[in-house]
């Protein structure tokens, strides 16, 4: 008893300050990319060469899709100019599919999903999380939220064993054909209102996953979605930042 | 067993076989043979075949064939030291078969699962297979397929899944009762297929990398290098050594990360609160230092092809070495208190037994493995150039319960930590990455890399014009998904989830 009481206390505080304050990450995470067109040479296509998910086209100018993107900055390496840059902006949450897809102006990130959802779930939302073809990258980092680090609790997220208990749908994977069925009837299981949140690059466009025919491309496919949350795994701060968001709740 | 068995082609990391070479022996030859040499202490790798026309089949066996006289491991849990009398070698077997050949698996049981899934990807019968069920690739109407059943008064099945309650990959589980006591738990899996293997033939494309880095998401390291290591020994490239210790590093960083998070999952199952976050906090620590070197937790972007993708430069080996302390000292305060917690280990002790000869039998690899005395770690039996530097010494325990998955887990921190500590103090010299190569044509070679939860085994033949004609991705969870269900033989239902998460088996690896 004694034993944990010392240990608790050695401990400290570990619970992150953020969204008081912005969080600190390493120095080579590598965030929202950036795009400067008007820098890219005219006949250089080499980002678009590279890029292992075709995130980039460069047709009427160029353009770059965060829901495709895994973050892995080959394009920034390959460009002979500063056309495209990586940032440590770590703020990528979107509530529509073609706010993802940047082509120099500011991305557009999410806002409160309605007054009703913010009403609703502002102060307690429960969330299910089903894994459909996925890796196990984006559930590892779901499932860090819920730690004493990032502990979602504080703001009355949390996730739930049944989606009878459930306020919206977290999906994560390419949606394998496996697992259609099972997500289906788990989204229906839900009761209205409700609100589905795809995870990370495969959940949004099939990511690395996109050309097989044994996967879906990615959650919408099937399911309306709400929220987007790009990345490969999506960065915990990431996804708290956008769920906060969708609430309408203050984040930096 | 010193000298090489007849029809059985020396093969070695790094290197490369012309297909050529392999001369297919004859069947019984090829049967007789596997069972010689996993009766002399080896074991099959993997076993996978490559259709060809008029039925005219090949089927190759991996296997690690022992050179050393077989000691048995007899004390509670000693440790075992490189080379000498653990010395493997690593062979390929070939022979050819029609559309149908007599099953190995009655002989061979580690054979089970490779052969459903030779039946079910090509087609060819191993005719006598006592359970050819799907593994992977069912088709929707096949589910549920004909599964185990109990019949009889008082007895009933209890059945969880794809969907489970956490935050977890989809599984169908099934369970035959009688009250809360299991007589059989059957795991039915392939929700997670992505079809990583069919996308292969033609690779390397630009998305095959992170491919790699997704076949499970927890082992990104562990099958990218290995994954690395098959491509570069068909290219004839050797990374320098800096390159090889940074991606040791890499690797035992995703070590340290599962091992604490899982001890923390392992504890909260049981209900000992204080363990479970604090773990949950260290792991995500040490994720946030796979993450300082590469800027990604789950270390997406260390191993490429020829090397790595980044440095640990000076003054980031000292910074790591001084959060691995702080990680180290707090990490043993967390798990101290669930040593000595007598109602946890009241939980942990005698649940979920897989007795070393069952082990054997199925061919359990990795952490499981060793908690049930099966004597194996590519860390030492095949190990690359940072592993010769600071020899691993893997641990056994004998008793294959929760507890032992629970120590040995403890144990292979502490040498985490130990050989961190180590690589860290002073990188050798090298390039980062070295240039990409022609890859040989018509050629077989293979990458063993020892993942937290067991051997990573990648193997790819090449065509005429040095593209990869066929791959094969063996996770140790494929190995081990089978000990998950005779562990739960005579448990409680309840004693599942704590099971589970000591042996914490990859579906998305499994699955493909
Ligand atoms: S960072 Fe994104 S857009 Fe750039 S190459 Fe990688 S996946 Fe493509």
């Amino acid at each position: 008893m004694w034993n944990i009481l010392r240990t608790r206390l050695l401990q400290g505080q570990r619970t992150t300050a953020f969204p008081a304050s912005a969080p600190e990450l390493p120095p080579r995470f590598r965030g929202r990319l950036a795009l400067d067109p008007s820098l890219c040479d005219e006949g250089c296509c080499g980002c678009v060469d590279v890029c292992p998910t075709n995130a980039i086209a460069k047709k009427n100018g160029l353009a770059l899709d965060l829901g495709r993107c895994l973050f892995c900055s080959e394009c920034v390496d390959r460009c002979p100019t500063d056309a495209l840059t990586s940032t440590p902006d770590y703020r990528l949450a979107t509530t529509s599919r073609e706010a993802l897809t940047l082509s120099g102006e500011p991305l557009e990130l999410a806002q409160s999903l309605s007054a009703d959802i913010a009403k609703r779930f502002g102060r307690s939302l429960g969330i299910r999380v089903v894994s459909a073809g996925g890796c196990a990258g984006c559930e590892a980092e779901v499932n860090a939220l819920s730690n004493i680090v990032f502990d979602i609790s504080r703001f009355g997220v949390h996730v739930v064993a049944s989606p009878r208990h459930a306020d919206a749908l977290i999906v994560t994977g390419p949606v394998s054909q496996h697992m259609l069925g099972a997500l289906e009837a788990t989204y229906r299981a839900i009761p209205a209102p409700k609100f589905v949140i795809a995870v990370g690059a495969c959940a949004i466009s099939g990511g690395p996953y996109a050309e097989s025919p044994q996967v879906e491309a990615g959650a919408a496919s099937t399911l309306p979605i709400d929220l987007f949350i790009p990345g490969c795994p999506p960065h915990p701060y990431t996804m708290i930042d956008g769920i906060l968001r969708a609430l309408g709740r203050p984040v930096p | 067993m010193k000298h090489t068995p007849t029809g059985l082609h020396p093969l070695s990391l790094g290197g490369s076989v012309p297909l050529a070479s392999l001369e297919p022996v004859a069947f019984s030859q090829f049967s007789s043979t596997l069972e010689d040499m996993v009766e002399a202490g080896g074991r099959l790798l993997s076993l996978f075949a490559r259709p060809g026309a008029d039925s005219e089949n090949l089927l190759y066996a991996l296997l690690a064939r022992r050179t050393g006289t077989d000691t048995e491991a007899s004390d509670h849990s000693r440790t075992t030291l490189n080379g000498g009398e653990h010395a493997f070698a690593l062979g390929i077997l070939c022979t050819q078969v029609t559309d149908g050949y007599p099953a190995l698996t009655p002989a061979l049981p580690a054979a089970h699962l490779f052969e459903r899934d030779i039946f079910e990807r090509h087609g060819i019968t191993p005719e006598g297979h006592p359970w050819l069920r799907p593994v992977r690739q069912w088709a929707e109407q096949e589910v549920p397929w004909p599964m185990h059943a109990l019949e009889g008064d008082e007895v009933h099945e209890v059945r969880v899944g794809p969907v489970h309650a956490g935050v977890i990959e989809p599984g169908h589980f099934r369970f035959q009762c009688h009250g809360e006591r299991v007589f059989r738990l059957e795991i039915a899996l392939g929700y997670q297929h992505r079809g990583l293997l069919a996308d292969m033939v033609g690779a390397p494309h630009k998305r095959t990398i992170h491919r790699m880095e997704t076949v499970a998401g927890d082992t990104c390291v562990g099958h990218s290098w290995a994954y690395a290591q098959t491509i570069e020994a068909l290219s004839d490239v050797t990374p320098s050594p800096r390159a090889e210790a940074i991606r040791a590093c890499g690797l035992e960083l995703e070590r340290l990360a599962n091992h604490i998070g899982d001890l923390g999952a392992m504890a909260g199952d049981v209900g000992f609160l204080p363990t479970a976050s604090y773990c949950g906090g260290l792991r995500g620590d040490v994720l946030n230092l796979s993450a300082a070197i590469c800027g990604s937790r789950l270390g997406h972007g260390v191993i490429r092809v020829g090397g790595v993708g980044f440095d640990i430069e000076d003054e980031l080996a000292s910074t790591m070495r001084e959060k691995l302390a702080a990680i180290r000292t707090a990490a043993a305060r967390a798990n101290t208190l669930l040593w000595a917690s007598p109602s946890a280990m009241g939980r942990f002790e005698g649940t979920g037994t897989v007795p070393t000869d069952v082990a054997r039998t199925f061919g359990l690899v990795g952490m499981a493995g060793r908690a049930s005395g099966v004597d194996v770690d590519a860390r030492r039996d095949f190990p690359t150039a940072a592993y010769r530097m600071h020899p691993v010494r893997p641990w056994l325990k004998q008793h294959g319960d929760v507890y032992a998955r629970g120590r040995m887990r403890w144990r292979e921190i502490e040498a985490s930590f130990d050989f961190l500590e180590q690589v860290l103090e002073r990188l050798p010299e090298g390039e980062l990455r070295i240039a990409e190569a022609e890859v040989a044509a018509d050629s077989l070679a293979v990458g063993i890399v020892e993942g937290w939860r067991g051997e990573v085994v990648h193997l790819a033949v090449t065509d005429a014009h040095g593209q990869l004609a066929s791959y094969e991705i063996v996770d140790p969870s494929f190995h081990n998904w089978i000990g998950m269900e005779m562990a739960l033989r005579g448990m409680e239902i309840s004693d599942f989830p704590l099971c589970n998460k000591s042996f914490n088996l990859s579906y998305a690896g499994h699955d493909l």
